[in-house]
């Protein structure tokens, strides 16, 4: 008698120890979209987590450091001759890995008849990137240490013959970067700076290298992007973001790309952004400046 | 099998009245299972109602971060009496939100609600001076998370925002706190 009560009471002990270390119990679950709202960043629209045009060290994702995240993107440009969008997923393994896929289709519209494309031949892509978070952290850690990520994006054009012919030496390319970025909480201030390796034009949409620089030329050159954002709300947040880009086609000059955006998360899980592009001289056709819209939803 | 005893009552009205099933006859001493376990129960402090904590050397340095200057932020936060609704909203919040209340049980929420609530004054610069123990010593064994953490940032921006503290202000107290992430959680 005396024996098994006092089984019974070391069961319920232990069974109160249990309890009491939830995280036992939660080890199980792979999805706790515990970040904190706006945290995981919205989509670029190459696909990586980041601003709409700068990739930033965010994991895409609503996922913290013991869970998996997810998210989904939908973005459309409008500019004066043209039509991009994109679309993709994301998955954030641990807070400290990224996969991702977009694809991406720019309508020529009126541009792919003047070119003898035909009207609105659409230009493809897809793009399949990996990232890795070195060290840092956006939010926590020390001020000075930022969140700083390594990451590949490789990009394959779906229109060889036509990348080609404008002068890309190839039709597939892969970029690297190299992020930090930071929540500078007593300014309430996001900063983000990223040097990327690259040979793509127009993102790659106009193939990778090209005849501008003569023959010798790879056409791989180091470029910069930019974000810099304001927190309004724990919702709400607007910034500018400038990326630069290599020049590598003889027949079109290309231009820095830039805009200036507001992001406003809706829920936890779903982020709404606007902004207005900059994105220059497309295939000839100088001052293209337009609207994007994008939609996230991420858990 | 006693809770079909008013059904029997119910079915049988005529019955004689039952009788009272005889107590068990005390057959052993009570045990006293604390004993039996080495579990030592501190008494509450009667003055205070806190649960003595281990000896430790008491000081700001415990806060875990350097004061701002200037009564800006004291004032952003409405004062003393301000960051006491706050703090114990945030600590409320917490301890009702399913998805860390169960860390807060059997803690001694007394002590919590004063010592977060001399913390934030501290590096609000509100005037308190901050006698808790490091941020370190404190989190040793409960095995939070850093989910964990967000939802109690989460709940304590709620209790800022309830206080309508602009945002920028409830930022620089965030600021003051997220560098002790490596100090407050453990996975
Ligand atoms: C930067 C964030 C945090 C700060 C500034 C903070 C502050 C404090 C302070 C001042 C104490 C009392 C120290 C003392 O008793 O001498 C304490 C204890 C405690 N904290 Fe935190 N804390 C933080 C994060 C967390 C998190 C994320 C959790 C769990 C969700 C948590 C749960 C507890 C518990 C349960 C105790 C009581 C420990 C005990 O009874 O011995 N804290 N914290």
């Amino acid at each position: 008698m005396r024996k098994s009560l006092v089984r019974l009471a070391v069961a319920c002990s232990m069974g109160t120890l249990i309890s009491s270390t939830p995280a036992a119990a939660r080890d199980l679950v792979s999805f706790d979209s515990g970040k904190l709202i706006l945290t995981n960043g919205i989509t670029t629209i190459e696909g990586s987590g980041g601003g709409g045009l700068a990739t930033w060290a965010t994991i895409s994702g609503m996922g913290t450091n013991r869970a998996f995240g997810v998210s989904a993107h939908v973005t459309g440009v409008e500019l004066p001759d043209f039509r991009l969008d994109t679309h993709g997923i994301a998955i954030g393994i641990r807070d400290r890995v990224e996969l991702a896929y977009a694809r991406q289709n720019f309508n020529t519209r009126q541009v792919g008849a003047a070119l003898g494309l035909g009207r609105g031949f659409q230009f493809n892509q897809d793009i399949l990137s990996a990232k890795v978070r070195l060290a840092g952290d956006l939010v926590y850690g020390p001020a000075w240490l930022p969140q700083v990520s390594i990451g590949v994006e490789h990009k394959r054009s779906l229109d060889a013959a036509i990348v080609r012919a404008v002068g890309a030496r190839s039709s597939a390319g892969t970029d690297f970067t190299v992020s930090a970025t930071k929540l500078f909480l007593g300014a309430s201030v996001l900063a983000n700076a990223t040097v990327r390796v690259t040979k793509a034009n127009q993102f790659g949409l106009l193939g990778f290298g090209g005849d501008k620089h003569g023959a010798g030329s790879a056409g791989r050159s180091v470029q910069f992007e930019g974000s810099l954002a304001y927190m309004l709300s724990r919702r709400l947040v607007v910034g500018g973001e400038w990326r630069t880009r290599p020049d590598n086609l003889g027949i079109a000059r290309e231009d820095d790309a830039k805009d200036l955006f507001a992001a406003w998360a809706v829920t936890r899980n779903v982020t709404v952004t606007a902004a207005y592009v900059d994105v220059g001289s497309v295939a000839t056709f100088a001052g293209q400046r337009g609207g994007l819209l994008s939609l996230q939803v991420a858990y | 099998m006693m809770f079909l005893l008013p059904m029997l009552i119910a079915a049988a009205p005529l019955a004689e009245p039952p009788v009272e099933a005889p107590a068990p006859a005390q057959t052993e001493a009570p045990v006293d299972w604390d004993k039996e376990f080495g579990v030592v129960r501190k008494e509450r402090d009667p003055v205070t109602g806190e649960i003595p904590v281990d000896p430790y050397v008491q000081g700001d340095a415990n806060a875990g971060a350097r004061p701002y200057s200037g009564d800006g932020l004291a004032r952003a936060f409405g004062g003393q009496a301000g960051i006491r609704r706050i703090t114990d909203r945030a600590l409320e919040l917490s301890e009702a939100d399913p998805r860390i209340k169960a860390i807060f049980e059997e803690h001694d929420m007394v002590r919590l609600r004063r010592t977060l609530f001399e913390q934030v004054c501290y590096l609000l610069n509100a005037g308190c001076t901050y006698t808790g123990r490091d941020m370190k010593t404190a989190h040793k064994g409960l095995g939070t998370t850093r989910a964990d953490l967000n939802a109690l940032v989460e709940n304590l921006q709620r209790a800022m925002r309830e206080a309508r503290v602009s945002f920028a202000a409830q930022n620089r107290l965030l600021a003051k706190l997220a560098p002790m992430d490596r100090d407050v959680t453990e996975r």
